[in-house]
């Protein structure tokens, strides 16, 4: 097949629907957002259009950027945990017969199906004292008596991290499936174990793919307010959290979206941080 | 479910329907019974399902007007359509229950229209708080419901009650504790005004709130949990995995009449007491209707009703109930509640939230 530029108007008529998609649902909501974020806020009341920066002002203090640090470091780590985690699992399930990896996948699916309120609750069960899993633990002799493991971050990391490694799995299950296997066979005649062969050949391969993953997982990962509220305690509650507080319960909608748009940007930024510094080591 | 879908329309059904339809047609009185009608708000959910129930059905029977039930989003998102419609002269509903902060919210913008007390005869049994004014002394809102928040403990881990919030401060208590997560819902600083500063006049000030915000520092180690949601906290409660805080009143003692090892205390200080007003969109053309409405809802009798069937305390006062001293205990005291500080929570909201959330999180 070749490809052709598109030569008349109606040639990028397909390109239409979409388009119009991404306008209505996107462009203009977020617009939305951006003004409002320059709004006059009216305290016990709501807000009146104007043009001021008070609401990026009351943002910038020690106190936000401690949060926002927060929220970043904790999307940071969920990343790096699911790949740490899916890498290995997905090269191993993509080695596996058929039908094994039929039944591996349909099971990460439906995890997608639960919410992230259920996940929540189910982990808030599972790290309980009264009933969670240290129990078991006090039953085969381990542990001297049951005790509470949340809230805290580790059980934060947890239920993110479990929340988002199918994703992570599924995107990655493609790349791996198509990594040609004689790359590995040629490292293993060559002499190196399979363990070797796995990080000098195959992660180098699919670096591309991993940092893709990294930021797809970031950002999933910087959105969740539910988990941190359920399994942590205040001090790992994330900017998603304090940007409902604010929409939700006080109607400061200019602080919320203030808020929102510089969690946005801050994003935006580390994503060209970390494409640019991809581009630097191909390029070396 | 199949054997619903076998059923079919059988002929008679059709013709009694048939003149049903032509006798209603030749009756214009019943049809102009059936205009007057009003669309009242109420929280979704258990709110909205108890009064179909048990409220509006009857009410359509005593006064042949029909209710609309509208079910509002709790939060101030109904107080912002509200008014946005009110703006354009449409009325999403004629009258709305609205929180105290929502009252005052929609004071600053006119938004309520003022009630003729003239018209509502049993405006006279409400106790004189449950009369929400404007600056200028017109009548904004009428109590509708009010509901306590009080210290609860799981009857497992503590096998006496406690007697007064001082127990929040009891450092015996450490991570303990199960309190809500707003300055604006939780009302802490009023509980610590009331239990430490001789009562919430001591928030007047800024220095007086400050200082209870410093009480109030004191407690935070003893908190497991700041909690949004409702059966977060309840769940732990029941179990003893947080076997102390704050929630409600007759939601407790429905699930200590379930059996679960909870159990709910009215602490000397007082329960906190919260409430929602009916208030009357200014956009609204059933003024007539809703003097109706809210004058039905004051009769001590059906006060005495929602208290039974929602577990609401009456806004009207207490001996002018039937209700049995068990019936009332379910759902109110005759302790001195703590009444929240609304006004603050408009003047100062940004303020006070602020220092808030900086308490917890930081």
């Amino acid at each position: 097949m070749r490809r052709e530029a598109p030569q008349k108007l109606s040639d990028y008529g397909p390109l239409f629907f979409p388009a119009m998609m991404l306008i209505v649902f996107f462009v203009v909501p977020f617009a939305t957002m951006i003004a409002v974020s320059f709004f006059q806020r009216q305290q016990g009341g709501f807000y009146v259009p104007a043009f001021e920066f008070a609401n990026y002002e009351r943002f910038l203090s020690l106190f936000f950027a401690n949060v926002l640090g927060f929220s970043l470091m904790l999307a940071v780590t969920v990343a790096i945990c699911c790949i740490v985690l899916a890498v290995p699992f997905t090269y191993l399930l993509t080695r596996m017969k058929r039908k094994v990896q039929i039944v591996w996948l349909v099971a990460l699916l439906s995890v997608l199906s639960l919410s992230e309120v259920i996940i929540g609750f189910a982990w808030s069960t599972l790290f309980s004292r009264t009933a969670g899993i240290t129990n078991l633990l006090v039953m085969a002799g381990i542990m001297s008596e049951a005790k509470a493991l949340l809230p805290s971050f580790g059980a934060v990391l947890t239920g993110m991290v479990y929340q988002a490694f199918p994703y992570t799995v599924l995107v990655l299950y493609p790349a791996l499936v198509r990594l040609d296997p004689t790359l590995t066979e040629a490292a293993r005649t060559l002499g190196a174990s399979p363990i070797k062969a796995f990080f000098t050949v195959v992660i180098p391969a699919l670096r591309n793919t991993i940092t893709a993953t990294l930021i797809m997982v970031f950002i999933f990962a910087l959105g969740s307010y539910l988990l941190p509220q359920l399994l942590g305690r205040p001090q790992h509650w994330t900017l998603s959290v304090l940007i409902t507080d604010q929409a939700i319960y006080q109607s400061n909608m200019p602080f919320a979206a203030a808020m929102a748009v510089f969690l946005v940007l801050v994003t935006l930024g580390l994503v060209a941080l970390t494409v640019l510094a991809g581009r630097k080591g191909e390029a070396a | 479910m199949t054997d619903f879908l076998k059923q079919t329309i059988g002929r008679r059904a059709v013709l009694g329907a048939g003149l049903a339809g032509v006798s209603m047609l030749a009756m214009p009185s019943i049809l102009r019974a059936q205009e007057k009608s009003l669309k009242v708000g109420v929280y979704g959910g258990y709110f909205k399902d108890s009064f179909d129930k048990n409220i509006f059905p009857d009410f359509t029977k005593a006064t042949g007007i029909a209710i609309e039930a509208i079910a509002e989003p709790t939060g101030e998102a109904w107080l912002v359509q509200l008014d946005q419609a009110a703006k354009a002269g449409q009325a999403p509903a004629d009258v709305s229950m609205m929180s105290q902060v929502a009252m005052l919210k929609g004071q600053a913008t006119d938004l309520w229209a003022p009630l003729d007390m003239a018209k509502i005869p049993n405006g006279s049994n409400l106790i004189d708080r449950f009369v929400n004014k404007y600056p200028d002394g017109r009548v904004a809102g009428i109590g509708a419901v009010s509901w306590y928040i009080t210290l609860v403990t799981n009857t497992d881990v503590y096998k006496e009650a406690p007697t007064s919030w001082q127990a929040f401060w009891d450092p015996a208590n450490a991570d303990k504790l199960g309190l809500l997560a707003l300055v604006s819902n939780s009302f802490l600083l009023e509980v610590t005004a009331k239990t430490f500063f001789g009562g919430t006049n001591a928030l007047d000030t800024e220095e007086g709130v400050q200082k209870a915000f410093d009480k109030l520092a004191e407690v935070k180690p003893n908190v497991r949990l700041w909690y949004r949601d409702e059966a977060q906290f309840e769940q732990s409660l029941k179990s003893g995995e947080i076997p102390m805080g704050q929630y409600y009143h007759d939601v407790t003692g429905l699930a200590a009449a379930d059996g679960n090892p909870v159990r709910s205390t009215f602490p000397k200080e007082g329960g906190i007491q919260d409430s929602g007003c009916w208030a009357l969109s200014r956009a609204s053309t059933k003024v007539d209707e809703a003097h109706q409405f809210i004058n039905y809802m004051s009769q001590p009798s059906i006060q005495a009703i929602l208290s039974r069937k929602v577990g609401t305390s009456p806004t009207v006062k207490r001996e002018l109930t039937d209700l049995t001293d068990a019936e009332f205990a379910a759902v109110s005291s005759d302790i001195e509640p703590i009444i929240p500080r609304y006004d603050l929570y408009q003047t100062k909201s940004d303020w006070l939230n602020q220092k808030w959330t900086e308490l917890i999180v930081g």
